[in-house]
């Protein structure tokens, strides 16, 4: 505690770099996912294929993916944030497919019958009923994120993964348990948030 | 550079081997503890409304919380090695298994139990013959889950001195020793991929023919 209250500045610069190169990550999986998961939507064969190629992203080790990319990308921000992009696809681009599929026909039919167009179908009607479920995905891939980015300081990437390995090589458990534990604050906080959105787009959907 | 990494694996051998066996042993040892835990108390919460929301709860924050963070958060605890390892990857194992036997178990439809009752069967007749065997394929998907996080766990094992082939990426991404961190980085990778492949048609296979019908 005592080593919290006068290194705090250090806990907070690494909360924020931690902060930042989550919510870099998850714009660009998010931008990426979503023509994918529209597209994953309207056809078997392309949802089965993004969803077997992402699948197989997200199963290799954390660690073993930074490591792979040091070759190709070296150590650094980036590096990280390739490897935070590629596990967060399959749980987003299998959410807004899912998302899309379930909206009933006739409320599609409906939309179209008023003279709506493909695009406006898309934006006005199956978008906005996805919603809950893009928010859930985003929500998993948040979390994931937030994993992904702990480890990543290992590779030069900041963050509050800087202060356990610092605390670890300095056999400082003060240090480490500060890294550790707002890490944990920090996902348990978007997880819980995140709930809350989720929760209150389906309550205003089904009412 | 992949020759280079190839050159040396075959130069050491016995390194390799025994990293790859610490590394399956932790990640198995884990794995079964976990389900030893995990698989009973959600059949007991199965029964248990109070202790289903208790249990469902504090699953769904363990499965939030970073692997690497609870690995750290061990190591002033319990110390280095193998068995802190251990104990901080069966943690991380727990939550899927529990949260996915608990969804197998309530996916029992009530009127399937209701006419095993009728038949005589006592409670834990339904559970074994009834229940169980219509969650198995739930059970599965939670162990598959479990398995490939437990391998991806077990890699960061090596920064609190639970060996592993993460000790082949850590010394290579240090010394910057590209054909070392390969040696590490391949196998585990594909040994996740084999892992949860295995496991896919485990549960395929032992979904019931009749269900499989379904």
């Amino acid at each position: 505690m005592t080593w919290l209250a006068r290194n705090w500045d250090q806990v907070a610069l690494g909360l924020a770099q931690h902060v930042g190169i989550s919510i870099s990550a998850l714009a660009i999986a998010f931008a990426l996912s979503m023509p994918l998961g529209i597209w994953a939507a309207r056809s078997d064969r392309v949802q089965a294929a993004a969803l077997t190629v992402a699948g197989f992203l997200y199963t290799i080790p954390t660690l073993a993916f930074l490591a792979l990319l040091i070759p190709l990308v070296g150590l650094g921000p980036a590096n990280a944030i390739i490897a935070m992009v590629a596990f967060s696809l399959v749980v987003l681009i299998r959410n807004i497919a899912t998302g899309i599929r379930q909206v009933p026909p006739d409320i599609v039919d409906a939309a179209r019958g008023m003279g709506m167009g493909d695009l406006q179908v898309l934006a006005r009607v199956e978008l906005p009923l996805a919603l809950p479920l893009i928010v859930a995905g985003l929500r998993v891939a948040a979390v994931t994120v937030i994993s992904v980015s702990v480890v990543a300081a290992y590779v030069n990437a900041g963050g509050l993964g800087t202060l356990i390995f610092n605390g670890i090589a300095t056999d400082h458990p003060p240090k480490i348990w500060s890294g550790a534990l707002t890490a944990c604050a920090l996902a348990i906080a978007v997880d819980t948030s995140l709930a809350l959105v989720e929760r209150h787009l389906r309550r205003q959907r089904s009412a | 550079m992949l020759a280079a990494a190839w050159q040396y694996l075959v130069t050491h051998p016995a390194a390799f081997g025994q990293a790859l066996g610490v590394h399956v042993a932790l990640s198995a040892s884990a794995l079964v503890l976990a389900a030893l835990v995990a698989i009973p108390a959600a059949i007991a919460a199965s029964r248990r409304p109070g202790l289903a929301v208790a249990i469902t709860q504090s699953a769904n924050i363990g499965r939030t919380l970073p692997s690497l963070a609870v690995l750290a958060l061990v190591m002033p605890i319990l110390g280095t090695g193998f068995a802190p390892s251990l104990f901080a990857l069966t943690l991380l194992a727990l939550p899927p298994i529990v949260q996915n036997t608990l969804a197998g178990l309530r996916s029992v439809e009530p009127d399937v139990v209701d006419a095993a009752r009728g038949m005589g069967m006592t409670a834990g007749e339904v559970m074994r013959r009834i229940e169980l065997p219509i969650a198995v394929p739930a059970v599965f998907a939670g162990l598959r889950t479990a398995a490939v996080q437990v391998i991806s766990g077990a890699v960061l094992a090596a920064f609190i001195g639970g060996g592993g082939l993460g000790d082949f990426i850590t010394a290579g991404i240090a010394m910057m020793a590209l054909p070392q961190l390969l040696v590490g980085a391949i196998p585990v990778t594909l040994l996740a991929l084999g892992v949860d492949a295995a496991f896919g048609l485990a549960q395929r296979r032992l979904t019931s023919a009749g269900m499989r019908a379904a």
